[in-house]
């Protein structure tokens, strides 16, 4: 099963407002720049511990966090930096906190896999597969007794659907009509195995109608089709008709984790998908409007490059915690 | 005798036991086809097959549940957790079902099952992934807990696991998969529940077990060198059944004791043993016994501050010298 052929997503309404656009770009932009140098820094020892990253699948980071509002909320995974930079956190707080500093978003206690800033937005990331899903439901449930319109998207891989909490957490949103849309990046594999290994029915989305909501398959590598999904999902959540769950199909380009080769990734299905990378698709598509120029497209790269080496070099300089930081934050 | 690494030792457990009882299976995430996401189960599936050597959907609570189910009809599966930290997702089926359906049963139904993967810290993976529960799991009586420090262990005791007829939760380490030591080529087990004298002394007694006990023998070597004190290092190897005489007899010796532990302070592993010792051997103190822990904090990222979050040789020789002081 090439999982992206069988996706069916609808005619995305294309959004005609050049800025919005190329903010969309750039942001895809900026997370595999991001990704780019954080895997060269991992590789060069600079930094410890380890990585999951997202080459390949910034279109659906972006595309759900575009259509969300500033308050409203996300849950992500170990594979986060993409969830955070699309939700707003800093190139800077995001360095530093990879390389342990006080100024990182978490104070250096968090680290790759658990990165969040609340004031932004997102939750710690949540590192143990489906752990977020209930969690996420239960924000929802905040937001809808203290009756706001907010809504709560909730990312996590194909893996999580075979967790309990994933069947658990889905279910009391379903039941309690709960303002959550659960975001499932279907990138075909778990760590190194395939989908059709651990899946009778390889069709995330069909969960929802077993649960009695609504689900979607969309091409995760199509930036406007998952925004006007997205845009759909969380308009229904904010009428009471939540949850939503999107099944975004895409692919990973780089290993599961640091120390990871990818050779599982079979050579004619990385170089379909890779024909099919949500950057330069929709760089083909925003060069055919005649209001964006390739010079447009440089330029935001460039800006983007430029700023992520300065936040390198500020982020090596960033303050390191002492011993006396180990033991706050434990109780409130 | 050969030189192995702690990893190889367990592999070869593993195969020798697969290789003797056709009732052993291999089941867990990444453990077949990837060859486990550690490696350990390098080769297996080659040798033994997919109906052996099973890689199952990232379902903690489902696969450790079928692995206990099939134990409980004769089945002796080896389950491997990529990390012990996700115990918790499976923790109903460990503690309901594992630790506790043989003494339901009026002694009936045996669980025969062993659970194995690395448990701990000092990787900068940060507080989901570095948790350290054998003292957790310890707590439940109808369970058997063991913390190998070197190849030669894991591979006694893990053979032992296997052919043991209760639940047995097998700890292991990722810092000392790369770590070499001897291992007899001749078939040899290393019986549940008992300690060994890593290091012989007679002016302070450290008593530890899993990675603490690389640190402690590293300390002791410093104690020696530098301030020509004789410590004597016990390696419990198993939390539980725990060899409480073999420990005793060192305090008898040495009078003094100090307990490493890479696990939290409250109520931890060293908790227990603090009060066996106190318990048994309270005139034979001539100090309070004294512990070296993990700091109290869920653990850090940072990697300056984790190192000194966790017991390392310099905590313990801190720790030895106050004591003698
Ligand atoms: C409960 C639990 N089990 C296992 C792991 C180890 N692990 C981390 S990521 C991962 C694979 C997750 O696959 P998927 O959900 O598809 O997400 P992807 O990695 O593709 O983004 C595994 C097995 C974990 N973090 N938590
Ligand atoms: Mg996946």
């Amino acid at each position: 099963m090439n999982g992206a052929s069988a996706a069916n997503s609808p005619a995305s309404p294309v959004p005609l407002d050049r800025e919005f656009l190329l903010g969309l770009y750039g942001k895809m932009v900026l997370i595999r720049e991001f990704e780019e140098r954080v895997k060269f820094l991992f590789l060069e020892g600079t930094m410890p511990g380890t990585i999951h990253q997202c080459q390949g699948q910034e279109a659906t980071a972006t595309g759900v966090c575009a259509a969300l509002r500033a308050d409203d909320w996300i849950t992500s995974t170990f594979r986060g930096h993409g969830h955070a930079l699309a939700k707003g956190l800093t190139v800077q707080e995001m360095l530093d906190e990879l390389f342990g500093a006080t100024t990182g978003c978490c104070k250096g206690k968090g680290g790759s896999m658990h990165m969040g800033n609340m004031a932004k937005g997102m939750v710690p990331g949540i590192a143990i597969v489906a752990g977020g899903i209930p969690l996420a439901a239960g924000m929802a449930l905040a937001f809808k007794m203290q009756r706001t319109t907010q809504v709560v998207a909730c990312f996590f891989g194909d893996g999580a659907v075979a967790e309990g909490a994933f069947h658990e957490g889905v279910n009391m949103a379903a039941i309690w009509d709960l303002p959550v849309i659960f975001v499932c990046e279907n990138n075909l594999y778990g760590a190194s195995t395939r989908i059709d290994k651990v899946m009778k029915n390889p069709r995330v989305s069909a969960r929802a109608a077993a649960y009695g909501f609504q689900g979607e398959t969309v091409d995760g590598n199509d930036v406007l089709a998952v925004y006007a999904a997205a845009q759909r999902a969380a308009e229904a959540c904010r009428n009471g008709q939540g949850p939503v769950l999107l099944e975004l199909l895409t692919y990973r380009r780089t290993g599961h984790s640091r120390r990871d080769a990818c050779h599982y990734q079979a050579k004619d299905e990385r170089e379909a998908w890779f024909s099919r990378d949500p950057i330069t698709r929709f760089a083909t598509q925003l060069l055919a409007r005649r209001d964006i120029t390739q010079a447009d497209l440089d330029a935001i790269k460039a800006r983007i490059d430029t700023q992520i080496a300065q936040s390198v070099e500020l982020a090596k300089q960033a303050p390191q915690p002492t011993l006396a930081d180990l033991t706050t934050d434990v109780f409130a | 005798m050969p030189e192995i690494t702690y990893r190889e030792a367990i592999r070869h457990a593993l195969a020798e036991e697969l290789e003797r009882d056709a009732n052993v299976v291999i089941m867990g995430e990444e453990v077949a086809q990837f060859n486990g996401a550690y490696k350990v189960t390098e080769g297996l599936l080659a040798k033994f097959g997919p109906k052996r050597i099973v890689d199952t959907p990232i379902t903690e609570a489902g696969f450790i549940g079928t692995g206990i189910g099939a134990s409980m009809l004769g089945l002796r599966p080896v389950m491997e957790l990529m990390f012990w930290s996700f115990y918790s997702v499976a923790f109903d089926q460990i503690l309901n079902n594992a630790a506790n359906v043989r003494y339901m049963s009026g002694g009936l139904i045996n669980c025969p099952i062993v659970i194995r993967g690395p448990a701990n810290g000092g990787t900068n993976v940060g507080a989901t992934h570095s948790h350290t529960p054998e003292n957790v799991l310890a707590n439940h009586p109808g369970v058997k807990v063991v913390v190998p420090a070197t190849a030669y262990d894991a591979k006694g005791l893990l053979k032992s696991a296997i052919r043991d007829n209760d639940p047995v939760f097998f700890l292991e380490n990722t810092i000392l998969y790369g770590e070499k030591g001897e291992v007899p080529t001749a078939e040899y087990l290393i019986p549940l529940g008992l300690a060994d004298v890593k290091r012989q002394g007679r002016d302070l007694t450290i008593v530890t077990y899993g990675r603490s006990v690389i640190h402690s023998l590293a300390a002791a070597e410093v104690l020696h060198k530098e301030h020509g004190v004789l410590v004597e290092v016990v390696d419990l190897r198993s939390i539980r059944p725990l060899d409480i005489d073999t420990v005793l007899k060192s305090v008898a010796k040495t009078h003094r004791v100090l307990i490493v532990e890479e696990q939290k302070p409250f109520a931890s592993v060293g908790s227990q043993l603090a009060y066996m010792i106190q318990r048994e051997a309270f005139d034979e103190l001539d100090a309070p016994i004294h512990r070296v822990a993990t700091v109290d904090a869920p653990a850090i990222y940072s990697p300056p501050v984790e190192v000194e979050q966790l017991p390392n040789p310099q905590r313990v020789i801190k720790a030895a010298l106050e004591m003698l002081g």
